[in-house]
């Protein structure tokens, strides 16, 4: 079933790690909310892609099953997430991360 | 009638009355109060008394099993009642007496506080004491003889409000629990010893052991018996409490502190008297300390101007010569002093009371005189009483006193000496007391008048069981033990014996009646030597200084700054603090800032992440 001069595995996860690590440095270092909602999404699809690439490897289909959990999760939060987001802006007038910092202490 | 058990009526009895005066009394009239702690005593009086006729001569001792108490491995403590020849005396006495005094309470408490509260503490005494005297076995003694030590701590302690009180009710228990150890330390050696505590078994394997092989295991026991019978018994070292016992009510004094408890010890050296014979150095022992007692405890007597006071060490005294007794192996003589002597010295204190009664308080000899045709009745049966410990013929007190003495001069001529002497001084003081209290003019403000009937009747009968209680008990106290060698004529001793109280008598109203002022410069010439003794020797003060002085500033300084403050509090608040110190560290943690929480768990799963790879790392 393998094909010649097909992509290894490992290019693919080399990606994965290149988009994840991506989302996570945005995540870190943004400030806008909705970028770092984004930058969550590149980080779950960068899992989604070594999901997929596994599972192709493996033949097995169990990552391709775990990659339309994650699609749903990810879907559900994004409303849900948009939903809080809609209201921090409507209270605080702000999309600034730093602006709701008031769980502490 | 040996088929029945019963002999626990006797004890339940004061009990049952001190719950229900405990627990109740509060509520009821003082009528109620009074005739539940008589009545009781008076059911357990008349019991012993069934139960002693019942019984008959006694020429085996009557025992009850109630119930095992203690099972382990081969040592077996059963709840075991015992009646015997020095059980039944005992009994007697302690029935008996605390029967009258119980009536002459409800007379004298009548204008106290803590009426109820007084009677169930003194029913609760008579309880623990009868339980002491029935006891079959070492620990049912042991436990007697912690109650009645609780009872006297809570009698001592009575006027709550009184810090001397409450103070002399600690110095009485503690001064005892020294003796108490000495009793425990004996229980312990006795069990590994024999292997039981049952008194029947104990006697009869110690009257078999080889004296040869065993002197120093039976001079053990026999030493630390003696030490718990210091205790309780107020003998040198140990005495220095009994005088402060006196801060209690006086029927507890007469009652506890000079008829009944106090004799516990030399009960307990009688009953133990098989282990005593078979220990000589120990019974010298008994000896010396009960000759050097009566000694110091007489001189002291001589120097005191409190009433209760100058009876209290004369009740020392007197148990200092109910141990040379036993220290002579006369024990039935000594149980037999313990007879007349509670007798006699219930009507010392209870006349006091008496007097105490009628001046409202006042217990300075220095305040009285000149009471005799006041207070008439005290006075009477109060004479009876110094009459009879004085020594003087007819009276009981001088029966008991001269076996003593001549049990002693059977034991060694010296001791008989230093004994008739101080008989002497008992005289000379108790008259002293009589006639500063009695005689001359009344020196006092308060309007003196005589006690209720319920006073002057246990007096009455107390007094002329002084009189005639000695010729009455005589032959029953002598069924009790070993005879005495009856080796001839004794009555040239016994005339220097009564001469000895005559004499007293005679330079005590020489000098107070006679000639007073004499008195004065007598004590005057003496000096340090008269400020010694009317200090008591310094006794108080040299324990202070030995053993209570140096344990306070080791508690305080060691203990209490020491271990409890540096260490426990160190150690419980440092706990604390160090928690406290880190929660303010890690709080900063918690910034509320997203991102840095988010960077925390970056780190941790890397932290994570490379750990894992590091413990399966050798592998690849």
């Amino acid at each position: 079933m393998m094909l010649p001069n097909a992509v290894p595995v490992s290019w693919y996860l080399v990606l994965s790690a290149i988009l994840f690590s991506l989302g996570v440095a945005g995540f870190l270092m943004r400030r806008n909310i909705i970028t770092v909602f984004m930058c969550i999404e590149l980080m779950l699809n960068a899992v989604n892609l070594s999901f997929v690439a596994f599972s192709y490897e493996l033949k097995k289909i169990d990552g391709q099953l775990f990659t339309f959990f994650v699609m749903v999760v990810a879907a559900a939060e994004a409303a849900v997430g948009l939903a809080i987001i809609l209201t921090v802006f409507r209270h605080r007038m702000s999309l600034e991360i730093d602006d709701v910092s008031s769980l502490k202490n | 009638m040996t088929e029945s058990q019963s002999l626990w009526l006797i004890p339940i009895l004061p009990l049952i009355g001190a719950a229900i005066n405990g627990f109740l009394g509060r509520r009821l009239p003082k009528m109620a109060v009074s005739a539940i702690a008589i009545l009781t005593v008076l059911g357990s009086f008349l019991w012993v008394m069934k139960t002693l006729s019942a019984l008959g001569d006694l020429n085996t001792p009557h025992a009850e099993h109630y119930f095992t108490w203690i099972q382990s491995g081969p040592l077996e403590i059963g709840v075991d009642f015992m009646v015997d020849r020095l059980t039944r005396i005992m009994l007697l006495i302690v029935t008996g007496v605390g029967l009258l005094i119980h009536i002459y309470a409800v007379g004298y408490m009548d204008h106290e506080e803590g009426f109820s509260r007084f009677f169930s503490y003194l029913n609760l005494f008579m309880f623990f004491m009868l339980t002491l005297v029935l006891a079959k076995n070492f620990l049912l003694v042991f436990v007697g003889w912690e109650g009645v030590g609780l009872a006297s701590y809570l009698l001592i302690g009575f006027y709550l409000k009184e810090k001397f009180a409450g103070d002399a009710g600690k110095k009485a228990f503690i001064v005892n629990r020294i003796g108490d150890f000495g009793f425990s330390l004996a229980m312990f050696l006795i069990v590994i010893t024999f292997g039981t505590l049952d008194f029947t078994k104990v006697f009869e394997a110690a009257a078999k052991l080889p004296v040869e092989a065993h002197a120093g295991i039976l001079t053990a026991i026999a030493l630390l018996l003696f030490v718990g019978a210091c205790g309780k018994s107020a003998q040198m070292p140990l005495y220095v409490w009994l005088p402060d016992a006196m801060a209690g009510p006086t029927p507890v004094s007469a009652l506890i502190h000079a008829a009944t408890m106090v004799t516990a010890g030399v009960y307990i050296v009688a009953r133990c008297s098989v282990i005593f014979d078979r220990a000589p150095i120990a019974l010298d022992v008994v000896s010396y300390v009960g000759l050097l007692t009566a000694v110091v405890a007489a001189t002291i007597g001589v120097t005191q101007y409190d009433i209760k006071k100058v009876f209290a060490y004369s009740t020392v005294s007197q148990l200092g010569f109910m141990f040379m007794a036993c220290g002579a192996k006369a024990y039935s003589s000594g149980i037999f002093h313990v007879a007349t002597h509670a007798f006699f010295k219930a009507v010392l204190f209870l006349g006091a009371g008496s007097v105490i009664h009628a001046l409202h308080g006042e217990q300075d000899m220095r305040k009285m005189g000149g009471l005799r045709s006041k207070i008439p009745q005290t006075f009477i049966t109060l004479c009876l009483a110094w009459l009879a410990i004085s020594g003087v013929p007819g009276f009981s007190g001088a029966v008991s006193k001269d076996e003593i003495l001549i049990a002693v001069h059977g034991k060694s001529e010296w001791m008989f000496w230093v004994g008739v002497v101080t008989a002497g001084i008992t005289a000379f003081y108790v008259s002293r007391a009589m006639f500063m209290t009695f005689f001359g003019e009344y020196r006092g403000k308060a309007h003196p008048h005589e006690s209720p009937l319920s006073m002057t009747g246990p007096l009455w009968i107390l007094g002329l069981l002084s009189v005639g209680g000695g010729y009455l008990m005589r032959d029953l106290v002598h069924t009790i033990g070993p005879e005495i060698a009856d080796n001839g004529d004794h009555s040239s001793l016994e005339f220097i014996i009564v001469g000895a109280g005559l004499a007293g008598i005679a330079l005590a109203a020489f000098l107070y009646l006679l000639n007073r002022g004499l008195s004065q410069s007598i004590a005057r010439a003496l000096g340090p030597v008269y400020r010694l003794i009317y200090d008591k020797y310094r006794v108080d003060e040299f324990y202070d200084a030995l053993i209570v002085h140096p344990i306070q500033a080791g508690s305080a300084s060691i203990l209490w700054k020491g271990f409890d403050r540096l260490i426990i509090d160190g150690l419980v608040n440092g706990i604390g603090n160090t928690i406290g110190n880190v929660g303010t560290v890690l709080r900063r943690a918690q910034g509320g800032h997203i991102p840095s929480y988010a960077t925390w768990i970056a780190l941790g799963a890397a932290a994570v992440l490379i750990g894992f790879q590091l413990m399966s790392g050798g592998a690849r």
